[in-house]
């Protein structure tokens, strides 16, 4: 019972990881119809300027916010310079547009920093309290979930309270219309796409420290459990990227728990076969089955 | 109808197109004043709704001039339009269907600071009121029609470009429709292009009416006398 | 005024159909090229070679799955993976190397079938996304399994000398595009006749291939069963190469350069394939030679992987209809594929004088 409680705990502080990184799918798919395949590659790239900063100013925190401010530019950057101009007529060609970035992104990180591990250290200690005899959470989870969530209330805020946030959602939603009440579209999906990417450096530079480290790949299984959970939750629903998030999470606590660690890519792999082929609409669907 | 003054909208030789073989648009050239409702007729692929696309930029114009009170809308973007006090209810009113009534109305203010309160239009449409909080897809057609139409005056246009706002109405809904036209220019000075098929219902409440067809504008006269000329009615209008 | 061009595209569609040289003497003359080549090039063009010609066989799969089908799938390294293990496992149990490049067909095939059914109910992103889980994941499986396939390290594969004076290489050369050929030869002929046309079919319009009476399912998973085959095969033929097999040569970045390969290569032709399995070898070998000239360890592969990216996204972005006007020569796609954006940059002039 301890231990299911100690991952249970663990699952969450994973799935909100993966929450954080399935809101950024799903922020550009709502915005631009496109899966952002390059999302797990933009956020090694981030994660390599903040090393940087982290190294050369021995600030962590400096290095947290330069990875952050460095995703908004890539993003805005990978909108305006390529996606801008990606044939529309086929989903398929923004996939291989992504993919063609990854390439791009990993090739040049290597060539910068080479191919080796990095350790990244955690800001705070991963070692958990003790509750009531229990091992549950570590400083470092509830970092974790104090900064998932302030990026879930802060985009929240902005979606539903603010004029931006509803000329984003329009814009996205009817382009042609939004224009012609005076929104500016393009703005609007360049906007989207930093946010996006800004989202998914947060969640890579969140997920770095409980991981083997830094490397041009690291961000590859990070990418297929929130696109896993942004499958789950529907991929066009906030909330549900979140409660996918979370689910995957758990699903991949339990799994590593007891059945080790190896298991878990595995795990991930199914999870998503099934949800594709039970509710492939995602569980909180009201649309039809998913063709786009 | 050329007073001293210049018109509010002066199109000359306007030609348009999608690119393909033919222009839809040839050499078509209108005015519309203040305070004036001009409606525009003609059959299916007459070239109506691209006339309205063209003044508001959303397709180039490949020849002609658009002048909108002293200003050449060429080289205006689409999204600057609202601005300069051109609004355009595109065919199929254009309801953002997944934001709430609410929002679609701020939505049409949002350029503006300070940013307008709604009431004025809520006033105008009592039926959108008791509706604020219900998404766009939860709307019948008429309340579509409305929204629409009350979003594009939050911007506070001094034209509006109105596409077809009889479509798929009840008789009763379009003539309540055409009557707060009727109101709006009479009260505000409001100038509207209006794109109907339902001839009838146009020419109730245009002060002028032009005919294309196959887009050209093949007549142009005061409303009274298209209504009542048999022959252009028949050759072009089909009533 | 506005429909007169319409027949004159309608018969223009027509036109590029049937000029064809029969694929056997193609195949025949390619045969021959290559038995000359590998008896004059050194060693190590020969290992090229070779590799070119297991790479073709996947790139020829390939293109029949994307190009034809319309499916994308990023899951062919992992499926090339299958292969791989599968021959190594049965070479150093049975040692017979027809054996173990059937076995690995086999598996590959049964594999790439399941993968090919959940892939027939998904489209678009949701096919991508799932199938670069796989390429992901699949790799990862050496190590939950590690007593059997031994984890990071790999298997080594154990093979018989060739018989004679011949060298390994001239006798890998042989072998890879032996397959290879034989490879494009059934393709070639598969897409020739029905087969070809309901994969066409299903990909330009899944409603009207339906309607005209194309089991579109059946179609789907019927081109991803052949595809599978074809890496497996390919994966088996890299076992071979190597002669070893492990996780790390078959990463993720297979997948994208496969993916790459036939969409430089022109997407639906076979020609395209062969054109693509050759950059898949030369492109890196151009890379590491910059690399050791600059004398940077860095370059080495990380060069190659850039210029695969840079070249996939110009191409792609180049393309006036992406993927689709890929598939055919330019001047019938541009008839086919108007764009919105071409369209409104040249606007009608002439329209005065017309009058």
């Amino acid at each position: 019972m301890d231990r299911f409680l100690y991952l249970t705990f663990d699952g969450l502080s994973r799935g909100a990881v993966y929450a954080a990184f399935a809101l950024a799918l799903v922020l550009i798919w709502r915005a631009a119809r496109i899966v952002n395949f390059a999302q797990g590659a933009m956020a090694v790239a981030t994660a390599y300027a903040g090393y940087s900063v982290a190294n050369a100013t021995g600030s962590y925190w400096l290095g947290f916010l330069t990875a952050v401010v460095a995703g908004l530019l890539l993003g805005a950057v990978v909108e305006r310079v390529v996606m801008r101009f990606v044939d529309h007529s086929s989903p398929l060609n923004g996939v291989v547009v992504a993919l063609g970035l990854v390439l791009i992104i990993q090739g040049v990180l290597g060539m910068i920093y080479g191919n080796e591990f990095r350790p990244v250290e955690a800001p705070f200690s991963r070692d958990a309290f003790l509750i009531g005899g229990v091992a549950l959470l570590s400083r470092y989870d509830l970092f974790v979930f104090a900064a998932v969530g302030a990026v879930v209330v802060l985009l929240t805020l902005l979606f539903t309270r603010t004029p931006t946030g509803l000329r984003m959602r329009a814009a996205a939603f009817a382009p042609d219309v939004s224009r012609l009440l005076g929104v500016p579209v393009g703005g609007m999906l360049t906007l989207g796409w930093a946010l996006a990417a800004a989202v998914g450096s947060l969640a890579g530079m969140l997920v770095l420290p409980t991981e083997l480290g830094l490397h041009p790949n690291a961000m590859d299984l990070l990418f297929i459990s929130a696109f896993t959970a942004a499958v789950l939750g529907g991929l066009d629903s906030p909330v549900g990227a979140v409660v996918g998030g979370l689910v995957v999470g758990l699903v991949l606590a339990y799994v590593s728990g007891y059945f080790g660690a190896t298991v878990a890519p595995m795990a991930v792999l199914f999870l998503l076969v099934a949800v594709l082929l039970t509710r492939p609409a995602g569980l909180f669907a009201k649309a039809k089955a998913r063709t786009a | 109808m050329s007073g001293p003054r210049p018109p509010l909208l002066r199109i000359d030789g306007l030609s348009a197109g999608y690119g393909g073989a033919a222009p839809v648009l040839r050499d078509v050239s209108l005015t519309v004043e203040s305070k004036q409702i001009v409606a525009v007729l003609g059959a299916n692929g007459a070239g109506k709704t691209t006339l309205l696309r063209t003044v508001s930029g959303q397709l180039r114009s490949s020849a002609g001039r658009v002048v909108f009170d002293g200003v050449d809308l060429r080289g205006v973007k689409v999204e600057r339009m609202v601005r300069h006090g051109i609004a355009h209810v595109p065919e199929g009113r254009g309801v953002v269907t997944e934001l709430t009534v609410d929002e679609n109305l701020q939505l049409g203010g949002l350029w503006r600071k300070p940013r307008p309160a709604l009431d004025d239009i809520y006033d105008l449409f009592p039926a959108l009121a008791r509706r604020r909080g219900h998404l766009g897809h939860q709307l019948s057609g008429g309340e579509r029609q409305m929204l629409a139409i009350g979003r594009a005056l939050a911007a506070e246009p001094r034209l509006l470009l109105l596409d077809e706002p009889s479509l798929g109405l009840a008789p009763k809904i379009t003539a309540q429709i055409m009557a707060l036209l009727r109101d709006l220019r009479d009260r505000t000075g409001l100038a509207v292009l209006l794109v109907e098929q339902n001839v009838r219902s146009a020419l109730s409440v245009a002060d002028e009416g032009l005919v294309l067809s196959l887009g050209r504008v093949v007549t142009r006269n005061d409303a009274a006398t298209l209504a009542g000329d048999a022959d252009l009615r028949h050759a072009f209008l089909g009533f | 005024m506005t429909t007169v061009a319409i027949p004159e595209k309608v018969e223009r569609r027509r036109v590029p159909t049937r000029r064809r040289v029969s694929p056997l003497l193609v195949v025949l003359v390619a045969a021959a090229v290559i038995a000359v080549l590998t008896y004059t090039l050194p060693p190590f063009r020969n290992y090229q070679l070779a590799t070119i010609g297991a790479y073709l066989c996947v790139t020829a799969g390939l293109t029949v799955l994307t190009g034809l089908n319309g499916q994308l799938s990023l899951g062919h390294g992992a499926l090339m993976a299958t292969g791989a293990y599968t021959l190594a496992l049965m070479q150093n149990r049975f040692d017979m190397l027809v054996l173990g490049l059937a076995a690995a067909i086999v598996v590959t095939t049964a594999v790439g079938a399941i993968i090919g059914l959940a892939a027939a109910r998904l489209r678009g992103p949701y096919l991508a996304g799932l199938t670069l889980a796989v390429a992901v994941v699949v790799p990862s499986i050496t190590s939950t399994f590690d007593e059997t396939f031994n984890s990071d390290q790999g298997l080594t594969v154990a093979l018989e000398p060739p018989p004679g004076t011949i060298g390994v290489e001239q006798w890998q050369a042989w072998l890879c595009w032996g397959a290879a050929l034989v490879t494009v030869l059934l393709l070639a002929y598969a897409i020739r006749g029905r087969f070809g046309r309901d994969l066409r079919a299903v990909r330009d319009d899944e409603t009207a291939a339906k309607l005209a009476g194309v089991g579109v399912a059946r179609t789907q998973v019927l081109a991803f069963v052949v595809s599978s085959a074809c890496a497996g095969l390919a994966g088996a033929l890299f076992a071979v190469l190597a002669q070893s097999v492990s996780p790390g040569a078959f990463p993720l970045t297979l997948s994208l350069f496969l993916l790459m390969a036939i969409v430089i290569g022109g997407l639906g032709r076979l020609s395209g394939a062969v054109i693509g399995a050759f950059l898949l070898v030369a492109l890196p070998s151009v890379a590491q030679s910059i690399a050791e000239d600059a004398g940077s360890q860095r370059l080495e592969g990380n060069l190659a992987l850039t210029f695969f990216g840079v070249v996939l996204v110009v191409v792609m972005l180049a393309a006036p209809g992406g993927l689709a006007s890929l598939r055919f020569p330019t001047k019938q796609a541009s008839l086919r594929f108007p764009t919105k954006k071409a369209s409104l940059r040249f606007p009608r002039k002439k329209q005065k004088g017309q009058e």
